[in-house]
């Protein structure tokens, strides 16, 4: 199993009183609400963080994308990721965006992306999403056209790299005279292609097709979501009559580790739970614009009473799996667990979220680094060996 | 008197007709919350016109076609509808969308009409003049700003459907209403260069406290159609023809008998 510190870089500084007056910190919150000062603290600090995570022998460090919000202050992720190539020496580097459906020209990406693999020399892993709903309020782009688009772009994205250059591009979204995108992938044919998603089982079988075999990223769900959808996937590439390896499953989740399982909860509870009320705060047409999810799809949403808006603690998301939090042994414990179980070959750990501040996030990472990822690479690396013989 | 359901495949797409009455044919055409069922309002003036109320490709009962894109598609469908149908001297009614679409045909090609009644329809954009993000309110939320008279809130509140098929519906109607109107937001910015070709008599209307567009769209709409009257109602939001029902249909009526002098 290989081990990836992901990042939000959520502003932490936000007024947590703003929902008096507003209901997300999404699209509508006012950017007075944000004080470039601080956020240039910030932006350093969880550099930092990241950068540290590299010394600390981590596989890799991932950024994000998101628009418009205090939840996360990624909107173009290749600055992130640029300001990260230069200071790091051995960490992959996951851009998780980006949302391809947002772009007028998706070759903005096939251009970014191979810049960066350019500069790192082949460290970097290539997300292809198409942004949460709220992303089509924040750019305003048609929700309805999200499907199509991503399929475009990423189609476009791909031939961009691996098809010698120039040749034109006929799509119902894009048409392109010229494609002949410089500079060309280091990593050959191309770099990885990493899919996060929610879970959707269209995304998996799109994913898992034999001419792809994309790493399927399970984001921010129950453990009993991840176990099935990890389980689909493996059926999936079955049914395209190949066995899937552990390297095409991830799982990101939010994790808190400290000296004694009491001290975990008392200083995770806080900022876990800012990052579920405050942070995450939205209502369901922000987050659930029409033609997001297929029509059947959204009926299954509205059945589900209840699961965009609850209040939400650190122990209801602890119980569904959705926040790992202990000692270095129960963490250890739980996390073999469910790779036994579940059989995913790249861990994502959110080890900073919501308000959780630099001191706490520094011991988190360095108790996770030293403690549990040693521990767990012994116990993981046969399994990776034999399904890889 | 009862009207007639039924289905006809026009341009390749089945799409549902309600029709009733006889006399001048009046072509009615939805807002975005569809036409799922025979109105008030449609029965009053199905006494004297033979009222034609189809539900849009992608909405309620009809089908959602591959072709459909953009509000032009709409708008070259029901020129073809009205092919299909055989109508000639129509008198065109569109509520909001459904006026929105009726202006986009107008402009395209007005032979086959008698006369344009528009109720508060999108399509064109002032600057500074903005519309109501009607995507980011809550289902409640759109019932309440639709109507001035609250108690017409509660009785639509009461009547929300409750079952899978009137939530799938529901669903759907948004859907095909983003797929036409989400970006650019509610208007085509090529229709205001070509509103000068509409040559029918028509009519702009809107509800005093319409909440979803405001009412100084339309003088400014109608000083784009030559001749084109506007007029408001009272005490109305964006639906007179559910609020303001017997005001609505006694100003179409005497609108289309003015035209037809």
């Amino acid at each position: 199993m290989k081990f990836y510190f992901m990042h939000l870089m959520p502003y932490a500084d936000l007024d947590l009183d703003y929902d008096q007056k507003y209901n997300s910190a999404w699209i509508t919150l006012p950017n007075s609400y944000y004080d470039p000062k601080k956020g240039h603290v910030l932006y350093n600090r969880y550099l930092d963080e990241l950068e540290y995570a590299d010394q600390l022998g981590f596989d890799g460090i991932c950024v994000n994308e998101h628009h418009q919000n205090a939840y996360g202050l990624m909107p173009i992720p290749a600055v992130t990721a640029g300001a990260l190539s230069r200071r790091t020496r051995n960490v992959k580097i996951a851009v998780l965006g980006r949302a391809l459906p947002l772009l007028n020209n998706p070759l903005v990406v096939a251009e970014e992306f191979t810049m960066l693999d350019n500069i790192t020399g082949g460290r970097l892993i290539a997300g292809f999403v198409r942004g949460i709903g709220a992303e089509y309020h924040a750019w305003g782009v048609n929700p309805a056209e999200s499907h199509g688009r991503f399929h475009e772009a990423h189609d476009l994205i791909v031939r961009a790299w691996t098809e010698p250059g120039p040749f034109t591009f006929e799509g119902k979204y894009y048409d392109f005279e010229y494609v002949n995108t410089w500079p060309r992938p280091y990593q050959q044919p191309r770099p990885p292609i990493w899919i996060p998603s929610q879970g959707s089982s269209e995304t998996i079988e799109w994913a898992a097709d034999p001419s792809r075999k994309y790493t399927y990223l399970q984001t921010f769900t129950p453990a009993a979501m991840l176990a099935k959808y990890m389980k689909m996937y493996k059926e999936v590439a079955e049914g395209y009559g190949y066995e899937a390896s552990e390297e095409q499953l991830g799982w990101s989740v939010p994790l808190y580790v400290a000296e004694t399982d009491e001290i975990a909860m008392r200083e995770a509870k806080p900022h876990i739970e800012t990052f579920l009320n405050k942070f995450l705060r939205m209502p369901k047409e922000m987050l659930l614009p029409p033609g997001y999810l297929s029509l059947k799809s959204m009926m299954g949403v509205m059945k589900a009473k209840g699961a965009i808006g609850g209040h939400q603690t650190i122990d209801s998301v602890m119980e569904k799996g959705m926040f790992i939090c202990g000692s270095p042994a129960t963490v250890r414990e739980k996390l073999e667990q469910y790779q036994k179980e579940i059989g995913f070959g790249h861990l994502l750990t959110l080890l900073q979220f919501g308000t959780l501040p630099a001191e706490l996030t520094r011991k988190n990472i360095e108790i996770y680094a030293k403690e549990v990822m040693p521990y767990l690479r012994d116990k993981t690396a046969a399994p990776v060996a034999a399904a890889g013989a | 008197m009862p009207f007639r359901d039924s289905t006809e495949t026009i341009a390749g797409c089945n799409t549902h007709f309600m029709r009733g009455g006889t006399g001048a044919p009046l072509l009615f055409l939805h807002g975005a919350n569809g036409a799922a069922h025979w109105l008030p309002f449609m029965e009053a003036l199905s006494e004297r016109y033979e009222v034609i109320v189809p539900e849009h490709p992608g909405y309620g009962a009809s089908e959602m076609p591959e072709w459909l894109d953009n509000i032009g598609d709409l708008a070259f469908f029901y020129l073809d509808v009205i092919d299909h149908l055989g109508l000639d001297k129509v008198n065109l009614v569109g509520q909001s969308i459904g006026g929105w679409i009726a202006l986009e045909l107008a402009v395209r090609n007005d032979t086959g009409l008698a006369s344009l009644i528009v109720n508060a329809p999108p399509g064109i954009r002032i600057p500074g003049l903005r519309k109501a993000d009607i995507f980011l309110w809550s289902p409640e939320e759109t019932v309440r700003n639709l109507f001035q008279d609250q108690s017409f809130s509660e009785q639509a509140l009461a009547a929300a459907p409750t079952t899978d098929e009137g939530q799938m519906v529901v669903l759907k109607n948004r859907l095909t209403t983003a797929k036409i109107a989400w970006q650019p937001r509610l208007y085509n910015p090529d229709l205001e260069k070509w509103l000068h070709r509409i040559s029918v008599p028509t009519l702009v209307t809107w509800g005093e406290q319409d909440k979803l567009i405001p009412k100084e769209y339309g003088p400014a709409l109608a000083g784009m159609i030559p001749g084109a009257i506007s007029e408001t109602f009272a005490d109305c939001g964006h639906l007179p023809y559910v609020e303001k029902a017997d005001a609505f249909v006694a100003r179409v009526s005497s609108f289309i008998e003015e035209s037809a002098r």
